[in-house]
């Protein structure tokens, strides 16, 4: 029954990684996108930046379940407390 | 670690727990609602006007201008929703300065209860404002073969919010959490602080997010 624990850690470690990969890139383009047009059009600041930090949330949202899933798998893993209680009734 | 403040339960009856998360929403709404009323019993209208009613007037008046700038007509309308949105979610991620609390936000009930408010809310307003014919005529557009389309991301935007509140707060405490057992000195006071920041954006794009969804559930199209 180890077999549950390193496969959660394993994946935990795993899905926190490669989740991060893409949305930082997809921020990263957002981000320079928005400078470059500030730079063209300094009057429309408030709305870019607005419209800027809507889409930085909404990109971050798939790091963010990424990071739920991980933190699910180590801290309230289902299939490791149903191991636990297991034990604990033998 | 508790994952979240559900599981800390003060008192049980039957199968109704008092947890951190309810006890601690209640006494938010406490706290506000008080303040609120001790604040505009007495307005002024003109001449010296108290601190507090000020600092009212400036964020009821921001959120407002926020509101028009992203494409209501006529804010009013939607000024207690949102702003009530705004307030909660921003006063209870702000309050995790006070030592021993945990922000109800960081529980996926309190923030699944906020998102399927504003799925009501969108649902309320579109109808009120396109009557219950338009609205539903809206999810054919633009083509009538996008209505599974529109109905799955109806469901998946309200999704999106709770899970986006609750792993943004969560991850705000958890990470502190972890840090105390790690290097207990400085570094958790930096966390702590990119969680108050967090904390503050997060709830203006909850409230935003749903403006916008508002926004495009009682947009009237020129057939």
């Amino acid at each position: 029954m180890t077999l549950i624990a390193i496969v959660s850690i394993i994946t935990a470690g795993i899905t926190i990684a490669l989740g991060s990969i893409a949305p930082a890139l997809g921020e990263g383009r957002a981000v320079s996108t928005a400078l470059s047009s500030l730079a063209q059009q300094p009057d429309a600041a408030t709305t870019i930046t607005r419209t800027l930090f809507v889409g930085l949330a909404m990109i971050e949202s798939i790091a963010i379940y990424c990071l739920v899933i991980s933190m699910i798998l180590i801290f309230a893993n289902p299939f490791w407390n149903h191991v636990i209680a297991q034990a604990a009734g033998k | 670690m508790p994952l979240s403040p559900d599981e800390i339960v003060f008192w049980q009856y039957g199968f109704f727990k008092l947890n951190s998360t309810i006890a601690t929403t209640w006494a938010l709404m406490l706290a506000m609602a008080l303040g609120a009323k001790r604040i505009t019993g007495q307005i002024a209208v003109d001449g010296t006007i108290s601190r507090w009613q000020g600092f009212l007037e400036i964020v009821i008046t921001a959120i407002q201008e926020q509101i028009k700038e992203v494409g209501l007509q006529h804010p009013k309308k939607y000024l207690p929703f949102i702003g009530t949105l705004f307030l909660f979610i921003a006063v209870s991620n702000v309050c995790a300065i006070i030592p021993g609390y945990d922000p109800p936000t960081g529980s996926l009930s309190t923030t699944s209860a906020l998102a399927l408010s504003v799925f009501v809310a969108v649902l309320f307003f579109g109808i009120r404002e396109q009557g219950l014919t338009g609205y539903l005529r809206s999810y054919l557009r633009p083509t009538f073969i996008m209505l599974p389309f529109n109905i799955i991301s109806e469901f998946s935007r309200t999704f999106a919010l709770a899970i986006r509140l609750f792993g943004n707060i969560m991850s705000g405490t958890m990470i502190v959490g972890i840090l105390l057992t790690i290097t207990p000195l400085i570094f958790p006071v930096f966390m702590d602080l990119l969680g108050l920041l967090t904390g503050m954006v997060q709830a203006y794009i909850f409230s935003i997010l749903a403006t916008v969804y508002i926004a495009a559930a009682t947009r009237t199209h020129e057939e």
